[in-house]
């Protein structure tokens, strides 16, 4: 009963890695992106740019295993992560745009449930990433109540709270003021400095050092071969 | 080991039917809405039909039936729209818990809503149209294991049509022809232990249709979310 499930160790972190080999994802019978291919070591950051439309959630959504790639492969150590979807699933932490926080549950009843869910790596108190977040004083306030920014930040908790090599985040900073960004962008920055990998979709350049960039509008297909395909 | 990992897969089940469990609670209209339209549908029969005893009686039966299973089908189409549109359903799909037992938590607390209190008030609303005095039980016994049925069977229209604008039709289309059959067998053994007879045979089939939906039902639910929040 007491026995924890194995939590990733510090070496898990530095063998860490993720290639992306030639994919192309579709939406809507349209391609979005055609023979796109990254690799990520240990310890690396990569921001994922491109205009609006350009496929970066999808690209997000292909990442974490959620929808299948058209072609290619994405492999997480080495093996592509079809072959061990829920071991995968275990080394990442995912945050969409939208911030899974309800209203009426409190700011530390949300940060539980989310703990829980994703708590088969647990490590830190509910407490303390809640003063992480500034939220420390609104713990018992309903979510309602808060701000666009606030309701983001509860959701932000859990990058204090997981034990996950990967993340994947979703414009992490909308919405978040400076101070906030800034404590974000120290967070990322320690995740990567201790091996993890982050992967972030974000507009506004980020103030951190060792910033991949990765622009996926260049991997738009042709006009002629959207027209062949469809 | 092997421990750890059951009790590990257990909680995340756990924690969702707990956030239901509280969510529902503080969001109580919610609750009490089926149980009014189950409250004034029965309440109107009379009004609307006719008062006398005998009628009454006789359609007694199959108006509760009837009546529970569109109560249940009003709540449905919320099941998992908050959970679609904030995100959270994401957050389902990525969690190392299996999808199917956090579907099931999230329908237990979602039975224990709707499925349980209209079953509890049934047999006031029996009062109301002269059922028989042996119908009672054989109402409360039925519509146990056929509320949580309908909120299986349902739960799976909720998730095939979470990603439509306005999926309520194209939802009440998919399940209406599933809800029949438990229908019939939950009417058809209220009206037989009101004419004396057992009802025991309906039981077990109510009770082997749960099983049946107990087993296939949350990994087609689980399926059916996967397919939807891709749209």
């Amino acid at each position: 009963m007491s026995t924890v499930a194995p939590t990733m160790t510090e070496a898990n972190f530095l063998q860490a890695s993720l290639s992306i080999n030639s994919i192309s994802c579709e939406r809507d019978e349209r391609i979005l992106f055609k023979n796109l291919s990254f690799r990520c070591d240990s310890g690396s950051l990569l921001q994922i740019l491109g205009f609006n439309g350009a496929g970066k959630t999808t690209l997000l959504h292909t990442l974490c295993g959620l929808r299948p790639a058209a072609e290619g492969e994405i492999q997480w150590l080495g093996t592509s992560i079809l072959q061990n979807l829920a071991e995968y699933r275990r080394s990442l932490f995912f945050l969409g745009h939208q911030a899974p926080v309800k209203g009426h549950l409190t700011v530390r009843e949300n940060v539980e449930w989310l703990k829980a869910l994703h708590g088969s790596n647990p490590s830190g108190s509910v407490d303390d990433a809640l003063e992480q977040v500034d939220l420390g004083a609104y713990s018992d306030t309903a979510c309602y109540s808060l701000s666009a920014g606030q309701r983001r930040r509860v959701a932000l908790a859990q990058l204090y709270l997981n034990q996950c090599p990967l993340w994947v985040l979703d414009e992490p900073f909308t919405a978040i003021d400076k101070a906030g960004v800034s404590r974000l962008s120290e967070r990322i920055s320690e995740h990567s400095e201790r091996g993890g990998i982050v992967v972030l979709t974000s507009h506004q350049p980020i103030e951190l050092s060792d910033v991949n960039l990765l622009d996926i509008s260049r991997f738009q297909p042709s006009p002629e071969e959207q027209l062949y395909c469809g | 080991m092997a421990d750890a990992r059951v009790v590990s897969i257990w909680r995340g089940s756990k924690a969702i039917f707990w956030r239901d469990m509280r969510l529902i609670w503080r969001h109580r209209s919610d609750i009490v809405n089926p149980v009014v339209f189950y409250l004034i549908g029965i309440t109107m029969l009379p009004l609307g039909i006719d008062a006398s005893r005998q009628l009454l009686a006789a359609i007694a039966p199959g108006m509760l039936w009837i009546m529970a299973m569109l109560a249940t089908l009003l709540s449905l189409d919320a099941l998992f729209r908050s959970d679609f549109e904030d995100g959270s359903l994401i957050q389902f799909q990525l969690s190392d818990q299996p999808l199917y037992l956090t579907v099931l938590g999230k329908v237990f607390a979602y039975w224990l809503s709707t499925g349980l209190p209209l079953t509890l008030i049934a047999p006031i609303l029996g009062l109301m149209l002269s059922l028989p005095a042996d119908g009672y039980w054989a109402l409360v016994f039925t519509l146990i294991p056929g509320t949580a049925v309908l909120a299986l069977v349902g739960a799976l229209g909720a998730a095939l049509t979470v990603c439509l604008r306005s999926g309520g039709l194209v939802m009440t289309l998919i399940i209406m022809p599933l809800y029949l059959p438990v229908l019939i067998i939950g009417s058809s053994a209220v009206s037989n232990a009101v004419a004396g007879f057992g009802y025991q045979r309906e039981l077990a089939l109510l009770g082997a249709g749960l099983a049946l939906a107990l087993i296939i039902m949350p990994p087609a639910i689980a399926g059916a979310l996967k397919i939807s929040s891709n749209q």
